[in-house]
């Protein structure tokens, strides 16, 4: 009887550690396959010539990728320029000024928000936004600037919800402090909360970010996908994320290992992205 | 008289920080054992190494022996999650599990295999009554134990205690957030019970420990000041300490 | 000149008063839109019928079919997994190099973009393991993409159940398992299955994992190695190619409509907890 419960928990235990394992061997995997696939063409092209090359034509030799780094950093600043304001003061709004019953609601509606499917963003995009873009400000209408209003859109929810997590935590007294040295709300807002909330409200921009560079969908239908860097922000582009998915499902040989090197690239910029933010929001919790 | 349990040389450590320092006592059977001393002084310690709850502390060191019927709790042999079958605890807040009263007496009894509905029920009905608990709630075993007041959940919990049908029953300041009509039942039921079982009851309360238990135990800061039958140690303490201490001047 | 800090404070509020209403109309338009344009195509017809002609004509009964069969198998997979793992890390071990391990694991999982794990399970389970564009292979990419999401959500919920409840359940001869099983898991059973509920929204909505693993065939996968396709990669097939926009709307509303509904009942379910707990 005795020896039967101590065999059953380490079984249990034993299948558990298994479990808490397969998230390492599945990140162990995506790493490695990606890599495999994606590293030898690194060496046989060179990695300047990827990375810093111009030219995206697979079937003829040419894999560079250069145009959609830039392109992918391009959209994900675009992307921060619209949804970093309006996600900051919708997060201040929501811990400072709006009541307790509207808070009830706004949140969840916010972050139904992020709920919907990224297809969806980018077909609205292309019925409504293009357009736009297209009858005012000229061009073709799918450019960086279409890319960046749905990308700044599609970021609100992630900028909202960490920014809000991080005004919140702000220690009450440090409010109350304020206030008793005679600032408005606004000055104690802009002088005190901002200041102490800074590290969590970087991160919810660079996860924000880490979510508009690798977002794939919504920037294909929008973004017009075209092989050279934006002169303006009406020129149409082509990020690393569309790359991949516009030509993996007939690409072969050569072209497909491309796409894979694509995806390190990716892969390491996000990567990159995550620590960063991770690494603030650490700080914000340590401090 | 019999010795329920003999403990030999306890010590017991957290991180380098001594709670127990050497302590022996010996426990008697169908008596009940009042423990007493001052917060800090190792007695809720002490229960958890009897029932071996201990275990869940990481930084525990545990030293010396245990022993029950002669034989010593502490030993790689024994198996905790069996021990405390035998070693019930009732514990200062109440908490009943979140379902029914039924299934509340129920939990302790149903984790052993082989019993059948009927002997499952009896075994309710009978831990109920000797809680002085089953007159309130025969009507309503199937509402949420959640609902029962803070005195009710407390002999609930007592009645789970006895379910699993043990030798010896621990409390540890049961009655430390109850009103005095919610004590004084629980102190009923613990005098009934004394008949079957060996029970330990720790409190900070001297007056609850001169009223109900036949041998009490004074600690200090981790060491047995004295100990001997109730009467003895309330009316005639041999150590300066212990009579401060029931006279209320520390604690 | 200096603004009269009285005056900045009204303004102030009025400014940010106003970008958190614009924040919501856009959440408002966008569901409006869809239900405005979609509504007069979607009729029991349109949900009960399989695509004709590449969904030209017809329904999106298959594309039903496909979405509920590749996120329910996601699920049945991926929820013992993570709430596994969940549970080893909150029960079964103290904090550790080891348990730092795996939590990193867990964030760095969840913070890789969907086209990557369409592109890894391509050339793994798609070409690799030579399951080809199949159910199966849309079903393991998406249990590892969700995976994080209900392990994070599963860990919240069993670290919020109370300490002296498995203290009770200990002392009262429950040994760790049953303690877990008894009263830890029944506790957490809300905040795990809200955990659950958004990831399936998740699953639902998701196109660049699935269209590269499952495939976008629109004929009903009728075992596990067939092609099937989604209703979300459906509705981005149809947009994009410029099939039929009553078609795309119509599609959009159903989609759309079935994720709110999952996440209504998801943060129906956390608030029923979070008030139960405070």
């Amino acid at each position: 009887m005795i020896k039967k419960a101590f065999t059953k928990e380490h079984f249990v235990r034993g299948v558990l550690t298994a479990f808490a394992l397969s998230s390492l061997l599945f990140l162990f995997l995506i790493f490695i396959f990606i890599l495999i696939e994606g590293v030898p063409l690194f060496h046989k092209i060179g990695l300047k010539n990827i990375i810093l090359g111009f030219k995206w034509a697979p079937t003829k030799g040419s894999f560079g990728i250069f145009p959609m780094i830039v392109s992918s950093f391009l959209v994900t600043f675009g992307a921060l320029v619209i949804g970093a304001p309006l996600g900051l003061s919708c997060a201040i709004y929501l811990s400072e000024y709006s009541g307790k019953r509207l808070k009830l609601f706004l949140k969840p509606a916010l972050e139904l928000l992020a709920g919907i499917p990224s297809v969806v963003y980018g077909f609205l995009g292309v019925i409504y936004i293009v357009p736009i873009v297209r009858n005012y400000f000229g061009g073709p209408g799918f450019s960086l600037l279409a890319t960046s209003i749905i990308l700044g859109v599609m970021i609100l929810p992630t900028v909202i919800s960490i920014s809000f997590d991080a005004l919140v935590s702000v220690p009450k007294t440090y409010r109350e402090g304020s206030f008793a040295m005679g600032a408005t709300k606004w000055q104690t807002i802009y002088k005190v909360i901002i200041p102490s909330a800074s590290s969590g409200i970087l991160a919810s921009f660079i996860l924000g970010m880490g979510r508009a560079i690798g977002e794939t969908m919504a920037v294909i239908m929008v973004a017009g996908n075209a092989l050279r860097i934006p002169t303006s922000i009406l020129d149409p582009l082509r990020t690393l994320t569309s790359n991949i998915a516009l030509e993996l499902a007939y690409a072969t040989g050569d072209h497909r290992l491309g796409l894979f090197s694509t995806g390190v690239v990716l892969l390491i910029i996000i990567m990159t992205l995550n620590y960063i933010a991770n690494f603030a929001i650490k700080r914000r919790v340590i401090k | 008289m019999n010795v329920k349990i003999r403990i030999e040389g306890l010590k017991v450590s957290f991180e380098g920080k001594e709670i127990l320092k050497g302590l022996s006592i010996d426990v008697f059977k169908n008596k009940i054992t009042g423990f007493m001393g001052p917060a800090g002084s190792g007695k809720s310690t002490l229960i958890s190494v009897i029932n071996r709850m201990i275990d869940f502390e990481d930084n525990a060191v545990v030293e010396g022996k245990v022993l029950i019927d002669g034989q010593n709790i502490l030993g790689d042999k024994i198996d905790a999650v069996q021990l405390r079958r035998r070693v019930g605890t009732v514990f200062a807040v109440p908490t009943p599990l979140p379902r029914s009263i039924y299934d509340n007496i129920g939990y302790g009894p149903r984790l052993k295999r082989g019993n059948h509905r009927r002997e499952l029920r009896t075994l309710v009905v009978e831990s109920l009554k000797k809680a002085f608990l089953w007159d309130e709630v025969k009507d309503r075993l199937d509402t949420s134990a959640l609902k029962l007041s803070g005195g009710q959940q407390q002999r609930l919990c007592l009645a789970r205690t006895l379910a699993l049908t043990p030798e010896i029953i621990l409390l540890d300041e049961p009655c430390s957030g109850l009103d005095p009509i919610s004590t004084a039942k629980i102190e009923e039921a613990l005098d009934e019970l004394k008949k079957d079982y060996t029970i330990i009851l720790v409190s900070n309360n001297t007056k609850q420990i001169a009223r109900i238990t036949d041998h009490a135990a004074f600690f200090y800061m981790g060491t047995l000041i004295e100990y001997g039958p109730t009467e003895k140690v309330f009316t005639n303490p041999s150590e300066k300490h212990t009579e401060d201490y029931i006279q209320g001047k520390f604690g | 000149m200096r603004i009269n800090p009285r005056f900045a404070d009204k303004l102030v509020k009025i400014a940010l008063n106003g970008q958190a209403f614009f924040t919501v109309w856009i959440l408002v338009a966008i569901v409006a839109v869809i239900c405005v344009k979609g509504l007069p195509y979607v009729n029991l017809e349109f949900i009960f019928s399989s695509p004709v002609d590449m969904g030209r004509h017809g329904g999106i009964f298959s594309t039903i079919i496909g979405t509920v069969l590749l996120v329910i198998l996601s699920i049945f997979v991926a929820t013992p997994l993570g709430v596994g793992t969940a549970i080893f890390l909150t029960e079964y071990t103290k904090e550790s190099v080891f348990t730092k391990i795996i939590r990193f694991g867990v964030e760095s999982l969840a913070g890789i973009p969907s086209i990557l794990y369409g592109l890894f399970g391509f050339i793994f389970f798609v070409i690799k393991l030579r399951m080809g564009w199949s159910l199966l292979a849309g079903v393991f990419t998406i249990t590892i993409m969700i995976l994080p999401t209900i392990i994070r959500t599963s860990e919240e919920a069993i670290k919020a159940v109370p300490r002296n409840l498995r203290i009770v359940s200990y002392s009262l001869s429950a040994t760790k398992w049953e303690t877990v099983t008894k009263v830890v898991l029944p506790s957490a059973a809300p905040g795990i299955l809200t955990g659950i509920m958004l990831s399936i929204g998740r699953a639902v909505g998701e196109t660049a994992a699935v269209i590269f693993t499952m495939g976008s065939s629109l004929r009903l996968p009728t075992s596990l190695m067939e092609s099937g396709r989604t209703m979300a990669v459906h509705f981005y097939i149809l947009a994009r190619e410029g099939i039929s926009m009553q078609k795309a709307y119509a599609t959009a509303l159903v989609l759309v409509l079935s994720i709110l509904f999952i996440n209504i009942i998801a943060y129906y379910i956390m608030n029923r907890v979070v008030s139960k707990y405070s």
